[in-house]
């Protein structure tokens, strides 16, 4: 039995069901991301598992206790939350200590205790400081610090990154998982970033109108995305129509193109439509020999994004985007030449339309 | 929970009750003048009081007066505030809540002692003297909510980009305060002219020690010498009161919606 | 505008508009705001052949006058400290008791009127409340409770702290609302989730965020209540011996026979509302910079 056991999980708001039979174990020390976009249900579960919030049905365990019906401070679960929400009249180290002083700690254990978790958060001389001292990236590794403290069986993250600068938002990510590694916490993780959700899981939980889309590591979920809105939210993918020729050797035509791919299409029959997906960067400028499929079209648009260039090729109604690594010595496409793109058929995913 | 709203609900309920109960008792109590049945006889008496009309028809004239005078000197100065003079601003701050510091009869009592007959500016002297001392006392009773409400105004435009925009479109500092500032700002004017309405009309320490025949002494003495009169004018003066507030909830609510 | 024949040289001189707009407000200020003042709080210390003395904040010291202000502070405390108990649970209750959101403009609404509702027409609301024919006193006694036979009166200490607290609770629901909306849902959230209790989030986060601003609001409720006089005066006329009353009665009639003991009066005024507002002030900064 896993550590964290969600299972048939519900929750309504009057009419309106926010989360649709949900399920998912957790295993100990797992880094879980919720990934998804506003109002998905995502922050609801996060909720439930923190007692915030009451499920309609379904239960929660964890470690093998029902939690469902535990209030929140009985808990023993962790949470950090987006606006930060350090209490503004306690020190850093007042913040910190909260949790044990409530819990009637003597006041040596917890000032080591405090001691030990701002040397974690390598803000050792800021104990004395008030929040409002602090800038937003400190704020936060102080909230996560208070929260660790108690060494709690769980760690909740809601949207923790979400209200700080694009530099420090990368590294407090780094850190917190660096952290979680070190204390072998189990933590999840909610996130509108499929960026950060890519970089900093275990598994990820993509989650669309209350219900979990795809369940996965993140090459799973980046490279075969279980559906059209899976694909669509992890990453910048091209989606196009496509009408099946041969369901046996994978043919199918893109844009009256003819394209093959090698993945599974039994449940295709002929001349259905189906809802293929290129990555931008699985795409090469130029026509490609007999193991890679070739589409032909017109330079529309070409966007310098630093790292990587974007050009943008219309074919006849559809459109691809397309990544080439920049390098000073390339003769970048002109806008309106006529272009050939190329990617390998095993890179040719076929979304099941739902 | 549930016991907590309960609660919410109580205080909610003692302060509605502490609200409405001496209105109704107030409007009750206006209608007993006819000795056995309820009647409007006090409001009918107090309104063809000529005194009434008179001291009245006064208090909003000097309403009026103090809300332009009032505008015409504070929202000038609190534009190049925003604008040019933020070193003045802690000033300014200070000066603006002065009122709330020195009670209304203090002043009034340094402006007798200042300007009366015997001083280098006599304006007790004449009627006309003694009324702009009024108005300047009224101004500066309205001050903190005057200044308030024009200073909430203009920090919700941004003033300095609008001016610099004008500016660059050759417009004069005129034009600019009369067509473009103005305009964004008037719903913030509105409001602080009806709460100085609201504060001057009733208005009783000033003019009374003043000796001007406004409607706050009016009310004063048919308080001291009628027993149901002085009701039917509470309710009178309470509905002026909730006409003011209402009309700045309905401007500042226009206005809110007007901007999403 | 008429512009001088300057040198062609020289930049034609700039009308230096900030400054001419500004002028006219500080010319009032000084003369019928600053001056007034300074005149009086000058002249507390002055005898009347105009040179320097504290004999007149001396003469304070008489039984009159000192009962006066006793009676205005009692007053002031009174109805600030009510009120300000009393409105800070109907703010809350209204902000985030969790009630229909109806409740919450409404009763803002309602206080912004009641806050504005003093002055002479409130004395006489509550003597046709609670004078001895007024409809509460009535319907009391009809419950047997005979009030002024228990020794009620509205022109006393009690009636006129009732009364003031007529507008002092909307005033405080005003003034503390705002405050109250800084308090962040997720703090409640955070000592929850580490294992404290209702009461313990508010001995700890919640009871010491606001306290400053609880405080600063009861502060400003006593200076407002300490210098007002038309409610009083319309109320008790003469009777109740507050000292803006006895402040009024010294301006019409200089009954203590001596200008600049009236001086001190005022000034003695001047300084406790002047350090209630400070103490507001100061107390409003520390809120601020929490709550920011």
């Amino acid at each position: 039995m896993s550590f964290i056991e969600i299972s048939h999980l519900k929750k309504s708001f009057g009419p309106n069901t926010v989360v649709h039979d949900f399920n998912l174990s957790i295993e100990k020390g797992e880094f879980i991301s919720f990934l998804g976009p506003s109002g998905c249900g995502k922050t609801t579960i996060l909720r439930m598992i923190a007692g915030f919030e009451t499920a309609s049905s379904g239960s929660i365990r964890v470690g093998g206790a029902e939690m469902t019906n535990l209030p929140p401070a009985k808990r023993n679960v962790g949470m950090v939350f987006q606006a930060y929400a350090l209490f503004p009249n306690l020190t850093v180290a007042g913040n910190i200590g909260f949790g044990l002083k409530i819990a009637g700690k003597d006041k040596g254990e917890i000032d080591a205790r405090v001691a030990e978790m701002l040397e974690l958060i390598k803000l050792p001389e800021l104990g004395d400081r008030y929040p409002y001292q602090l800038s937003g990236g400190q704020q936060q590794r102080v909230a996560l610090a208070r929260a660790l403290a108690i060494k709690p069986q769980v760690l909740l993250l809601d949207e923790p990154l979400s209200a700080l600068d694009a530099k420090i938002r990368v590294s407090l990510r780094e850190e917190i998982r660096s952290l979680q590694r070190e204390l072998g916490i189990t933590t999840v993780f909610v996130t509108h970033d499929q960026e950060e959700a890519l970089s900093i899981s275990d598994r990820i939980v993509v989650m669309n109108q209350g219900h979990a889309d795809q369940i996965g590591t993140p090459s799973e979920i980046y490279n075969n995305p279980a559906t059209r809105f899976v694909a669509s939210f992890v990453g910048t993918l091209n989606l196009l129509e496509a009408r099946v020729v041969d369901p046996a050797t994978g043919r199918v035509s893109i844009d009256g193109q003819p394209v093959v791919t090698k993945r599974d299409m039994s449940a295709f029959g002929i001349a259905d439509e189906a809802i293929v997906a290129l990555r931008p960067e699985a795409l090469i400028l130029g026509a490609g020999d007999d193991d890679r499929n070739t589409l032909t079209g017109t330079v529309e648009e070409v966007a310098f994004l630093g790292a990587v260039i974007r050009v943008r090729v219309r074919l006849r109604e559809a459109r691809v985007s397309l990544d080439i690594f920049n390098d000073p010595t390339l003769d970048l496409p002109k806008i309106g030449m006529a272009a050939s793109v190329s990617f390998k058929k095993e890179d040719l995913l076929i979304i099941a339309s739902h | 929970m549930k016991s907590n709203r309960l609660g919410h609900w109580l205080a909610i309920l003692i302060g509605t009750l502490y609200f409405l109960v001496p209105l109704a008792a107030t409007f009750e109590f206006s209608l007993r003048k006819v000795r056995g049945i309820y009647s409007f006889e006090a409001y009918r008496v107090v309104l063809a009081d000529p005194q009434f009309q008179a001291s009245f028809s006064f208090s909003v004239a000097l309403a009026v007066v103090t809300i332009v005078f009032g505008m015409a000197i504070i929202v000038p100065m609190a534009y190049f505030v925003e604008l040019r003079l933020r070193k003045l601003r802690p000033f300014i701050e200070f000066v603006t809540l002065l009122p709330l510091v020195v009670p209304a009869i203090v002043i009034v009592f340094g402006y007798l002692r200042l300007y009366n007959s015997s001083s280098l500016l006599p304006l007790t002297n004449s009627s006309l003297g003694t009324n702009f001392l009024l108005i300047c006392g009224y101004v500066t009773l309205a001050l903190p909510y005057m200044y308030r409400s024009i200073e909430t105004g203009l920090r919700s435009i941004d003033v300095r980009t609008l001016t610099e925009a004008a500016e660059s479109l050759g417009a004069s500092s005129g034009t600019i305060i009369w067509r473009i500032i103005l305009p964004n700002i008037r719903s913030a004017m509105l409001s602080g002219a009806f709460l100085t309405f609201a504060i001057v009309i009733g208005e009783f320490t000033f003019a009374s020690l003043l000796n001007r025949p406004a409607f706050g002494p009016y009310l004063q003495l048919i308080g001291a010498n009628r027993a149901y009169e002085p009701a039917a004018l509470a309710v009178m003066a309470f509905m002026i009161t909730w006409a003011c507030m209402g009309i700045i909830q309905v401007v500042s609510r226009n206005t809110a919606a007007a901007r999403h | 505008m008429v512009s001088n024949a300057s040198p062609a040289s020289l930049p034609r001189p700039r009308v230096p508009w900030a400054v001419v707009g500004v002028t006219p407000f500080m010319i009032f200020a000084v003369l019928f705001l600053i001056l007034p003042t300074l005149f009086l709080v000058v002249g507390a210390f002055q005898d009347v052949s105009g040179s320097f003395t504290l004999a007149n904040l001396g003469k304070l010291w008489t039984p009159t006058i000192l009962s006066s202000y006793w009676i205005s502070i009692k007053v002031s405390v009174a109805s600030a400290v009510m009120g300000a108990v009393i409105g800070a649970f109907i703010a809350y209750a209204a902000v985030s008791g969790g009630l229909p959101r109806w409740i919450r403009p409404t009763v803002m609404t309602f206080s912004g009127v009641a806050s504005q509702f003093a002055g002479v027409p409130l004395a006489f609301a509550f003597l046709a409340t609670l004078g001895r024919q007024g409809l509460v006193t009535i319907f009391l006694s009809f419950l047997g409770l005979n009030i002024y036979a228990q020794g009620f009166n509205l022109l006393s200490f009690w009636g006129l702290t009732l009364t003031y607290l007529y507008f002092q609770i909307p005033l405080m629901v005003l003034i503390v609302s705002p405050a109250i909306e800084g308090i962040k849902k997720e703090w409640r959230e955070a000592a929850t989730i580490l294992g404290a209790s209702n009461w313990q989030y508010w001995r700890h986060i919640a009871g010491p965020v606001l306290l400053p601003s609880f405080l600063g609001a009861t502060l400003l409720l006593f200076a407002n209540a300490f210098g007002a006089i038309a409610t009083a005066y319309a109320l008790t006329g003469s009777s109740l011996n507050i000292v803006t009353i006895l402040l009024y009665a010294q301006i019409r009639g200089d009954v203590l026979h001596d200008q600049n003991l009236g001086y001190a009066i005022a000034f003695g005024m001047i300084v406790i509302t002047g350090l209630s507002n400070l103490c507001y002030i100061l107390l409003r900064v520390r809120s601020e910079r929490w709550l920011k």
